[in-house]
C-alpha cells in the first residue's frame, strides 16, 4: 500500500507577479522506503513538500491531489493537520529556524510528546531525553534545560531532527537537511538520518539539491525542473546512467575525487 | 548574569540620569530671571530680604546645591514658595499615592486591552475586525489626552450620567474609571498596533512554521510559541508608555479634579513655586527610570538571549 | 540625488491620496487661518454682548457661534491656528537648524568630537522631556516666544541623530571620496554632496515633527503654563470649552475639531512623503 500518492500536484503563488512552482506532479512513496528529490533552487522540491503538509504561504494554493495513507490532504480546510507531525514529520533546511528561540529544548520536545500521545509530564520528560539520545546528542539531561542559542549548529539540527521525529510520524520530509551546514558535519547527520529511518521504520523523501548527498542515502532518485517531474528512477539505475538529460547533467556536475565515486 | 546583578548593572546605570535631572533642574530654577517672592505685592525690600534669608536664598549657588542635596538624601526636599504651611515632601506625599494609582491602573488596563485587541486585528488580518480596530488605533493615537478627557467627561458624564466627573472620595473608586480609561486610550491604541504588527510578523518566521509542522494545536502555537516574541516590543514600549501616562496624569488630574501630584506641579509651575516644581519633576523623573527599569526587566524575563548578554 | 529621483518622488507623492487630502487641508486651513478674520469682521477680543455664549448659526455674523464673553468663536479658533501654526513652524525651525547643524557636523568630524557631541545629545535625550520643559516655561515665563525656547530646546535631538547616521553613511560613500579627489573644497562638498543627500529624511521628519510641537504647546496651553490669555492659541481655548462644555459644547468642538484635524493632516502628509521620498524605509 502506497504511503503517500500525489497525483497532478500543482502550487501557483499568487501577487504582483503569479508564479507556477510546481506544475503537475506524480510521486508516490511506499513504506520505509527513500525517496530523494533533486533538482536546483526554484525547481518547486521544496514547495512540493510543504503543499502536502498544507504550510503554503499566505499566497499560494495547492491543486491535485495527495493521499496519505488513504486520506487526502488538499482541498478545502485544513485537512493537513490531523497528520502534520504525527504522519508525517518536517525537518527544515535551516535547523536554527525551527526551534522557538525563547523556549527551553526540553519543553520544546515535551510539548510535543504531550501532544501527539497525551503523556503527563514526567513521562513527557522522558520521552524527551530518548529522543535527544536517538538522535545522539551527547549529555541529553543536560541539553533539556539549554535554549536554542546555547547549541552549535550541528546540535540545533539534531534537535531539530528529535524534533521532527517526536510523535512518530510515519513518513519523514527533509527539506535540505544538511544544505546549511559544515561538511564534516553532513555526513554525520546523513548517516544519523538514514539510520533513525531504520529504527523508527520510516519512509524518508529527502529534498536536495546535491547529487552526492543521495547516492549512499536513496532508494529511487526523482528529478524535478521548472516544477516538473522529470523522471523517477531506482538509485542505482540513475547513477549508472539516466534517461533524462538534465538528470544526467546533474550527475555530471557532482565534484569527484579521482577514484571516489 | 543573576536577576540580582542585571538589575544592579541597569540602577547604577540610571543614576547619572537622575543626576543630571537634579543638577539641571537646580540650576535652571536658580537661573530664572527674578525670584519666587516677585509676585507678591508690595513687599517691603527689608521682609523680601528676610523672607530670602529664611529660605536659605542668599547664600552663594553651590552652597546652596549642597544644601539641596543633603536634604534630597534624607528625603527631604525643602519647602514650598507658596503653600507656606506645607513642606515640598509633604505635598509629595499626599499626592504620590493617588497619581501611582492612577497611572499604574491605566498601564495595566492598556495592556490587558490593548494586546488582546491587537493580537484579535492580526489573527483577522485584512478583514472587518481588523480595520476596524486599526482605524481606532490610529483615532487615539492623534487625539491627545486633553480632547479625549473633556469629550468623554461630557459624554459618559454629563449626557449620559454614567460616570462622576469631579474629584476624588476615598472610597469611591468609580470616581477614577474616567481618569483611568481616559490615560489609558493613547496607550491600548499604540499597543494594539504594536501588537498587531509584531504578532503579523512573527507569525511568518521560520520557527512557527516548524511548530505547526510538528503538529501541535493552533492555540498552543499562538500563546506558547508566537505570542512570547510578539509581545518582546510591546515590552520594550512600557517605559515610553509609562512617560506618556506620566504626563498625560497632569491633564487628567486636572480636568478631573484629582488629588494627585500633577495638580501639583501644574500650580507649582502657574506659580513659579520652585523647590515644589524641582521636586515634582525629580519624583517624576525617579519614576520614569524605575518604570523604564521594569519594562527591561520584563524583556530579559521574556528573552532568554538577552539575559545571557546575547543580543536577538 | 538627482533629478530623476526627486520626479520619481513627486510621482508616488501625487499618488498617494492620503497624503494629497493632507496637504489640501493643510492648505485650506493657512488660507482660512490667514484671510479668515478679515473676511469676517470681528476682532479676536470684541465682545458682542448681545450674544454671550450664542450656539452655532443662531446669531447672525457669528457663523460658529461665540465663547462666554461672547466674543466670536471662529474668529478666535481661526487666530489660535495661527498661533499654534506659527509656533509649531517656527519651533521646528529652530529645531532643524539646531539638529541639522549638529548632527551633520558630529558626523562630519567623527572620532572624540562626534562621541562627545552625541554623548550631550543622549544625555538630553533620557530626560523627561514634558516635564523640562514646564521648567523652562517657569523660568523663562510663559507666552510664545519662552515656548517656542522651551519646545526647541528638546526638538532638535532627533533630528541631530538622524542627520549625524546619515552624514557618516555619506561620507564613507564612493561619491565623496571621487569628489574630495577631484579637488572639492570641503564647503563644495557639504554643499553639493551631502546636503542634498540630507534633504529626504530630514525633511519627512520635519513635517512629522510640527503636529508634535502643536501638540506639546496646546497640552502646556491647556494647563495655563502655555499661551495666555487673551492671545489665542489652540490649546486655551480648548481649555475654555472644557469649562463650559456643560452648557455650550460648541466652545469646546470647534477648537478641538481644527487641532484634531490638523494634527491628522500633518501625519498624513508625513507619512506619504515619508513614502515617497523613502519608499524602502516604509
Amino acid at each position: 500500500m502506497t504511503l503517500l500518492a500525489i497525483r497532478g500536484l500543482t502550487v501557483d503563488f499568487s501577487g504582483a507577479r503569479p508564479v507556477r512552482a510546481v506544475d503537475g506532479v506524480d510521486l508516490d512513496v511506499a513504506p520505509r522506503e527513500c525517496l530523494a528529490i533533486v533538482g536546483e533552487s526554484g525547481s518547486g522540491k521544496s514547495q512540493l513538500l510543504l503543499a502536502c503538509v498544507g504550510l503554503l504561504a499566505a499566497n499560494g494554493r495547492a491543486d491535485g491531489s495527495a493521499r496519505f495513507e488513504g486520506v487526502e490532504l488538499l482541498g478545502t480546510g485544513d485537512r493537513a493537520a490531523a497528520v502534520r507531525g504525527r504522519g508525517i514529520g518536517f525537518v527544515f533546511q535551516d535547523a536554527s529556524g525551527s526551534l522557538t528561540p525563547h523556549r527551553r529544548i526540553g519543553d520544546q520536545l515535551a510539548e510535543v510528546a504531550q501532544a501527539a500521545h497525551g503523556l503527563d509530564r514526567l513521562a513527557a520528560r522522558a520521552e524527551a531525553v530518548r529522543l535527544l539520545e536517538a538522535v545522539r546528542l551527547p549529555e541529553a539531561a543536560r541539553r533539556l534545560r539549554q535554549y536554542p542559542h546555547e547549541l552549535s549548529g550541528g546540535m540545533r539540527q539534531r534537535v531539530a531532527l528529535a524534533l521532527a521525529l517526536a510523535a512518530r510520524p510515519r513518513l519523514l520530509f527533509a527539506d535540505e537537511p544538511t544544505t546549511a551546514l559544515d561538511v564534516t558535519v553532513q555526513a554525520e547527520i546523513l548517516a544519523l538520518l538514514a539510520s533513525l529511518c531504520r529504527e523508527f521504520g520510516m519512509a524518508l523523501l529527502l529534498v536536495t539539491h546535491d547529487l552526492g548527498v543521495v547516492a549512499s542515502l536513496a532508494d529511487r532518485i526523482a528529478v524535478m525542473r521548472g516544477g516538473r517531474l522529470l523522471e523517477t528512477t531506482a538509485s542505482p539505475a540513475f547513477l549508472a546512467g539516466p534517461r533524462d538529460p538534465y538528470g544526467a547533467s546533474l550527475l555530471a556536475a557532482v565534484p569527484t575525487l579521482a577514484g571516489l565515486r | 548574569m543573576s536577576t540580582l546583578a542585571f538589575v544592579a548593572r541597569r540602577l547604577l546605570a540610571a543614576i547619572p540620569t537622575l543626576a543630571v535631572v537634579i543638577a539641571l533642574s537646580f540650576a535652571l530654577t536658580r537661573a530664572a530671571p527674578g525670584g519666587p517672592f516677585d509676585e507678591e505685592q508690595a513687599l517691603p525690600p527689608e521682609i523680601r530680604a528676610n523672607l530670602e534669608a529664611a529660605y536659605g536664598l542668599d547664600a552663594p549657588v553651590h552652597l546652596q546645591f549642597g544644601r539641596y542635596l543633603r536634604g534630597l538624601l534624607q528625603g527631604d526636599f525643602g519647602p514650598s514658595y507658596k503653600f507656606r504651611d506645607f513642606t515640598v515632601t509633604e505635598l509629595i506625599a499626599g499626592g504620590l499615592p493617588v497619581s501611582l494609582a492612577i497611572g499604574l491602573a491605566a498601564l495595566f488596563l492598556a495592556l490587558a486591552l490593548g494586546i488582546p485587541l491587537g493580537a484579535w486585528a492580526a489573527l483577522a488580518r485584512g478583514r472587518g475586525a481588523d480595520r476596524a480596530v486599526m482605524a481606532l488605533a490610529v483615532a487615539g493615537i492623534s487625539v491627545p489626552v486633553f480632547v479625549v478627557a473633556p469629550f468623554l467627561a461630557l459624554v459618559f458624564g454629563i449626557w449620559l450620567g454614567w460616570l462622576p466627573v469631579a474629584g476624588w472620595e476615598p472610597g469611591r473608586p468609580a470616581d477614577l474609571i474616567l481618569p483611568v480609561l481616559t490615560l489609558a486610550l493613547p496607550v491600548i491604541a499604540y499597543l494594539a498596533r504594536l501588537t498587531r504588527g509584531s504578532l503579523l510578523e512573527v507569525l511568518r518566521s521560520t520557527w512557527i512554521r516548524a511548530a505547526r509542522a510538528r503538529g501541535l494545536p493552533r492555540r498552543v502555537v499562538l500563546l506558547r510559541h508566537a505570542l512570547p516574541a510578539a509581545l518582546l516590543p510591546v515590552v520594550s514600549y512600557l517605559g515610553p508608555a509609562a512617560a506618556a501616562v506620566l504626563a498625560g496624569s497632569l491633564v487628567v488630574e486636572t480636568i478631573f479634579g484629582l488629588p494627585g501630584m500633577g495638580r501639583h506641579l501644574v500650580q507649582g509651575a502657574l506659580n513659579r513655586d520652585y523647590t515644589l516644581v524641582m521636586g515634582m519633576v525629580i519624583v517624576y523623573a525617579a519614576l520614569m527610570i524605575v518604570l523604564n527599569l521594569l519594562a527591561d526587566l520584563a524583556c530579559a524575563w521574556l528573552d532568554p538571549r538577552i539575559r545571557s548578554g546575547r543580543h536577538a | 540625488m538627482s533629478g530623476g529621483l526627486w520626479r520619481d518622488a513627486l510621482r508616488r507623492l501625487t499618488g498617494d491620496r492620503a497624503g494629497i487630502a493632507g496637504l489640501a487641508i493643510l492648505g485650506l486651513l493657512a488660507l482660512t487661518a490667514l484671510a479668515g478674520p478679515m473676511l469676517i469682521g470681528w476682532r479676536q477680543d470684541e465682545i458682542d454682548w448681545a450674544h454671550m455664549a450664542a450656539a452655532p448659526f443662531t446669531a447672525p455674523g457669528h457663523w460658529l457661534g461665540t465663547d462666554r464673553l461672547g466674543r466670536d468663536l471662529l474668529v478666535r479658533t481661526l487666530y489660535g491656528l495661527r498661533v499654534s501654526l506659527a509656533i509649531a513652524l517656527a519651533a521646528t525651525l529652530v529645531a532643524l537648524v539646531i539638529g541639522v547643524g549638529w548632527g551633520a557636523l558630529a558626523g562630519y568630524l567623527r572620532g572624540r568630537a562626534d562621541a562627545l557631541m552625541m554623548r550631550f545629545v543622549d544625555v538630553l535625550y533620557a530626560l523627561p522631556q514634558v516635564f523640562f520643559v514646564i521648567i523652562l516655561t517657569v523660568v523663562f515665563g510663559r507666552g510664545p516666544v519662552a515656548i517656542l525656547v522651551a519646545i526647541g530646546a528638546f526638538g532638535w535631538l532627533t533630528m541631530a541623530r538622524i542627520v549625524r547616521g546619515q552624514a557618516l553613511a555619506l561620507r564613507e560613500r564612493e561619491f565623496i571620496e571621487a569628489a574630495v579627489v577631484g579637488g572639492a573644497g570641503t564647503t563644495a562638498v557639504v554643499l553639493r554632496h551631502i546636503v542634498p543627500n540630507l534633504l529626504g529624511p530630514v525633511i519627512v521628519y520635519a513635517t512629522l515633527t510640527v503636529p508634535q510641537v502643536i501638540l506639546v504647546e496646546s497640552f502646556l496651553s491647556f494647563l495655563g503654563i502655555g499661551i495666555q490669555e487673551p492671545l489665542a492659541s489652540l490649546g486655551n481655548l480648548i481649555a475654555d470649552g472644557a469649562a463650559e462644555m456643560e452648557t455650550a459644547p460648541w466652545i469646546l468642538a470647534v477648537p478641538a475639531g481644527v487641532l484634531v484635524l490638523v494634527v491628522f493632516a500633518f501625519n498624513f502628509l508625513g507619512d506619504a512623503l515619508r513614502d515617497a521620498l523613502d519608499p524602502r524605509d516604509a
